[in-house]
């Protein structure tokens, strides 16, 4: 076996692994499309999306207060999590010592590895009682307490990529920062914050994504209520809430509707990741 | 290239047994019985499967959980010898499926069940109706099953009759769920089997008759449903020798230790 032909036999081997991930996400999103048709041929594109009460077994297949749900809870733990996130980021980037640093990332990074039922079962067990005390009534099941699970969840995800890109900034620019009389949080603030901002921008998105996708986690605190949460104390149900808590005991017309639910997911996630790339390119 | 596999033949070894596992878990030799379905009948079914593998060399029992609906659909599709479920077919489902029969394999009560500290201890059907058409307010936190499940389904029957529970009320997906959650909710009130009920949540009387075995087996107790096993045809062989085993005193025993209510 000449060298040349390993070389020429890989390229082809990893072209194919590099389409077959197109195939997979392609034959996903057939499937997804094909099972929810039924939903919106007879339920109706708008009936689904715009409406507000979610009956399956009386024919309400409305999943607006779902995708409020949805954004609600992902934009109260993008709250949380962003600002933490980017402080930790800066620590560990610019301000800690090395010795620290060599502690305090790898505990950040472990983060990532608990399973999001470990997640669910703290936030089940801890989160909702104390809820409950705070605000007086119902069992805590809350927005509030999906959003302080989600938040932690997506800490390390928006930290560790954020810190990687505050690191890839050459140290030219921390030198002439300071060389010019600026001070240590003059400089973070002015040049390395901006210098970062396409990871930084990144780092918020994948946690976006992460946090809207979270299901486990999210269903064993959140309540499951379809409705409008009117506060943060009051319990709701996401999109994939949704999904999860009825696939197992759905037929028919519900389990399209389920996959409807799973659609709109799809394009919603896809509508965000569109919408990073678009800022992404302008900044560049 | 050689080289480069000598060190993972354990690796490769591995892989085989744990493929030659899967496909052998339940081969064409019919020596395994998969039963699946309502969370309700799984641990009841669990039991059954093990004194029935107990009794006879090389049988295995699969059981499931997944809910009555996916039990019904599920033995239809031929994915499950049995599906077990918590509620009677469906007048729908029969017409699809002309050809399942059930089982009445259990008597089984639907209790309403409140956090132990709750000093309400009776309430009437229009009462209990009441509250799960109004949902979670200052006074109750009310918990549900979700769509599908077949105690949510009797539930809906046997006390809500046309009115809608309502949905601002929490919606959890199992039985063990729902009861981990009133056992920790002051003002929780949900639904779930008798044979889930055990200290942690306290059971109402329901227009002063107590959710017992006794009172189901007399009718007075208001809620109360068959456990069945559903089945594509007739079955034969190793299905039918384990139905008839959980039909059999024996097999009845086992349901009157679980907490649920034996049918012969």
């Amino acid at each position: 076996m000449s060298r040349y032909f390993i070389d020429r036999a890989s390229r082809y081997v990893v072209f194919i692994f590099g389409v077959l991930a197109l195939l997979i996400l392609a034959a996903i999103a057939i499937f997804i499309l094909k099972d929810s048709l039924p939903a919106f041929r007879e339920i109706g594109i708008s009936d689904i999306i715009f409406g507000t009460k979610w009956y399956p077994s009386h024919g309400a297949f409305g999943i607006l207060t779902m995708l409020a749900g949805s954004v609600l809870v992902t934009l109260l733990a993008l709250l949380m999590a962003v600002p933490l996130a980017l402080g930790c980021a800066i620590f560990l980037a610019e301000v800690a010592p090395p010795r620290i640093r060599q502690l305090t990332r790898p505990a950040v990074e472990l983060l990532v590895g608990i399973p999001s039922v470990v997640y669910g079962l703290v936030g089940m067990i801890v989160l909702c009682p104390l809820i409950a005390n705070l605000s007086g009534t119902g069992s805590g099941s809350s927005v509030l307490v999906a959003a302080i699970v989600l938040a932690i969840m997506i800490l390390p995800t928006v930290t560790s990529i954020s810190e990687d890109s505050m690191r890839a900034i050459p140290n030219q620019y921390r030198e002439g920062a300071l060389a010019l009389g600026a001070t240590r949080w003059q400089t973070i603030h002015h040049v390395i914050l901006p210098a970062a901002r396409n990871g930084i921008m990144a780092s918020i998105v994948l946690g976006t994504g992460r946090a809207i996708g979270e299901t486990m986690a999210v269903i064993m605190v959140i309540g499951n209520s379809p409705i409008f949460p009117t506060n943060i104390f009051a319990p709701a149900r996401t999109l994939t809430g949704n999904i999860a808590v009825e696939i197992m005991s759905a037929t028919g017309i519900h389990q399209s509707a389920l996959f409807a639910t799973g659609v709109v997911l799809f394009i919603l996630i896809m509508l965000i990741n569109s919408l990073a790339l678009i800022a992404y390119r302008k900044k560049t | 290239m050689q080289d480069a596999f000598r060190n993972k033949w354990p690796l490769l070894l591995l892989t085989g047994f744990i493929l030659i596992a899967l496909t052998s878990a339940c081969g064409p030799a019919s020596t395994c019985i998969t039963a699946g379905g309502s969370t309700t009948v799984q641990p009841l079914a669990e039991k059954w499967a093990e004194k029935f593998e107990a009794k006879s060399t090389d049988v295995d029992v699969i059981v499931q959980g997944g809910g009555s609906s996916a039990a019904v659909k599920g033995v239809a599709q031929g994915i499950f010898d049995i599906g077990t479920a918590s509620r009677e077919l469906k007048s729908s489902e029969t017409s699809q499926w002309p050809d399942l029969v059930t089982y009445h394999v259990a008597l089984d009560a639907i209790a309403i069940v409140v956090h132990p500290s709750n000093t309400t201890a009776n309430l009437s059907l229009k009462e209990l109706r009441d509250i799960f058409a109004t949902g979670s307010n200052a006074t109750w936190t009310v918990l549900n099953r979700e769509e599908g499940s077949g105690t949510r389904d009797n539930f809906e029957e046997k006390v809500m009759g046309n009115t809608e529970v309502s949905l601002n009320s929490e919606f959890l997906p199992a039985a063990g769920a729902i009861k981990q959650k009133v056992a920790n909710t002051t003002s929780a009130i949900s639904y779930i089997s008798l044979g889930y009920v055990d200290a942690s949540v306290k059971a109402l009387t329901i227009d002063g008759t107590a959710c017992t075995k006794d009172n189901c087996r007399n009718g007075s107790y208001p809620i109360s449903r068959y456990l069945n096993f559903i089945t594509k045809g007739e079955p034969g062989g190793l299905v039918k020798t384990f139905i008839d085993f959980c039909l059999s005193s024996e097999g009845q025993k086992l349901v009157e230790e679980e907490g649920y209510i034996s049918v012969k």
